[in-house]
């Protein structure tokens, strides 16, 4: 049964799954345009996302993944469309909705010059978090770097750097999760901490949707796939065995 | 309260990032020392001509300074990707503004500190009084606010560099006429006349600080 999101709710906790308020979605996208001069980077593109899910997103390079979570991050304004978050609307509840996103994207969004412990003071400070000490601790011994907290992101291999991304997005226990290609750079142990932090997300009563190239991270967290072609959504499935070799079968096809 | 927190947050990073880098301040300080020992050297500065010269050797160096600091650092900010970090957190974009508009004043101040104790040693003029320490603030701000909204919009071309003098200086001149004339006056001792060019200067400020607060919004948008 479908967990259910409070709305106003600030962060995901403990309580967001006992909550007894009717259940709307995490994610709701209903024909989402975007134009970039001649270029139709999405072309009509609708989804849902509920809470206590997975959902993947995959597509061949240029597919719009990333533009469409840029969209539902806020960074991008729609060219048309409608989307709303955990009940609120875009754009006129940015603010509240980015309380309730946390975002993984091809960049970092860290300082190169701060330490790993300045990065997440200084995002912790722009979220208002109490107790940010505790908290910043926490994730990063969540993504194993709880010894690596006086170092300069600079100074960080790729790796390390997209573990301190992650843990930048989840620090302020983000509702819904957007990821966009989250194992970039990730060893195998920055994978099965990845994985753990999404199972966990999902158990709590989050939401995650994840763009991803790599068929084997990506079957093994969602729940539900979606397969983007030149901006538009080809197809929609559930987790089953024969998905993996589909998913393959049409990256080839698109590469 | 909240606001507050989220301005000091973003001074400090930028704070702190100058403190590490060095990229920002001490680029400006330079500008402007090379800027105030040329002219000082190009004119015969004598009498009410130096007083004439002098103010816009000034102003000279701290626009051209200013420009090059916060051109700079919108650009490291893009570099490091942080930017959008910031873009992603639920402060509001006109807090992000306040926050980047504090933090650019702050390394602008420095400098104009700097400018305005080399400007003494060189152009043995007495610049150093409230009513011109008073123009030279108001006179930053106008230009510091322009500054940084315009350095975030250009930060996202390939030709920034360029575009940010371009979009800034045609926007910025009454705040430069006004400031130029301001001190002039100042240094000439005829303050009876300055009362105009302060209040025209203030109401360029109050007007845009009011629009870059509400566009920065949209400034940063894709």
């Amino acid at each position: 049964m479908m967990a259910t999101v409070r709305l106003g709710a600030r962060q995901l906790g403990p309580a967001a799954s006992e909550s007894s308020a009717p259940s709307v979605p995490a994610i709701e996208a209903i024909g989402l345009t975007k134009r970039y001069g001649n270029r139709l980077a999405l072309a009509g593109v609708s989804l849902r996302v509920e809470t206590s899910e997975c959902v993947g997103i995959f597509g061949a390079n240029g597919a719009g993944k990333s533009t469409l979570l840029r969209i539902l991050a806020t960074l991008v304004r729609p060219t048309t469309g409608y989307v709303r978050c955990c009940g609120l609307v875009l754009p006129g509840q940015a603010n509240e909705i980015r309380q309730l996103i946390g975002v993984v994207g091809h960049q970092t969004y860290l300082v190169d010059d701060l330490t790993v412990w300045e990065n997440l003071d200084f995002y912790a400070r722009l979220y208002g978090l109490r107790d940010a000490a505790g908290r910043i601790q926490e994730v990063l011994d969540r993504l194993g770097l709880g010894d690596r907290a006086g170092e300069r992101v600079r100074a960080l291999s790729r790796g390390l750097q997209q573990r301190l991304s992650i843990a930048r997005a989840i620090l302020h226990r983000p509702l819904v999760l957007l990821l966009d290609e989250p194992d970039t750079g990730l060893d195998r142990e920055g994978r099965d901490r990845l994985q753990a932090l999404i199972a966990d997300q999902v158990a709590r009563g989050g939401a995650v949707l994840l763009a991803t190239h790599s068929v084997e991270f990506g079957s093994q967290v969602v729940s539900r796939a979606l397969f983007l072609d030149q901006g538009r959504l080809a197809w929609e499935r559930p987790v089953g065995k024969e998905l993996a070799g589909e998913l393959e079968r049409q990256l080839r096809r698109q590469l | 309260m909240i606001v507050a927190r989220q301005i000091y947050a973003i001074v400090r990073k930028d704070l702190l990032l100058e403190l590490r880098a060095r990229e920002q301040v001490a680029g400006m300080g330079v500008f402007a020392l090379l800027t105030l020992v040329t002219f000082n050297f190009a004119f015969d500065l004598t009498g009410a001509d130096r007083a004439a010269s002098g103010s816009g050797a000034l102003w000279v160096a701290i626009m051209f300074a200013g420009l090059l600091g916060m051109g700079r650092a919108a650009a490291i900010e893009r570099q490091q990707g942080a930017w959008e970090g910031v873009l992603l957190s639920p402060a509001d974009r006109g807090t992000i503004f306040l926050g980047k508009l504090a933090s650019g004043l702050l390394f602008i101040g420095i400098v104009d500190a700097l400018a305005l104790v080399l400007f003494t040693a060189l152009f043995a003029l007495p610049v150093l009084r409230p009513m011109v320490l008073l123009v030279v603030g108001l006179g930053t701000v106008g230009f510091g606010t322009l500054g940084t909204l315009f350095s975030v919009m250009a930060a996202t071309t390939r030709a920034r560099e360029v575009l940010l003098p371009v979009l800034l200086f045609p926007l910025a001149l009454p705040v430069v006429i006004s400031s130029v004339r301001a001190t002039t006056l100042l240094l000439t001792e005829r303050q009876a006349e300055v009362g105009p060019w302060i209040s025209l200067l203030l109401g360029f400020d109050v007007l845009f600080l009011g629009i870059a607060y509400l566009v920065f919004g949209h400034a940063v948008e894709e």
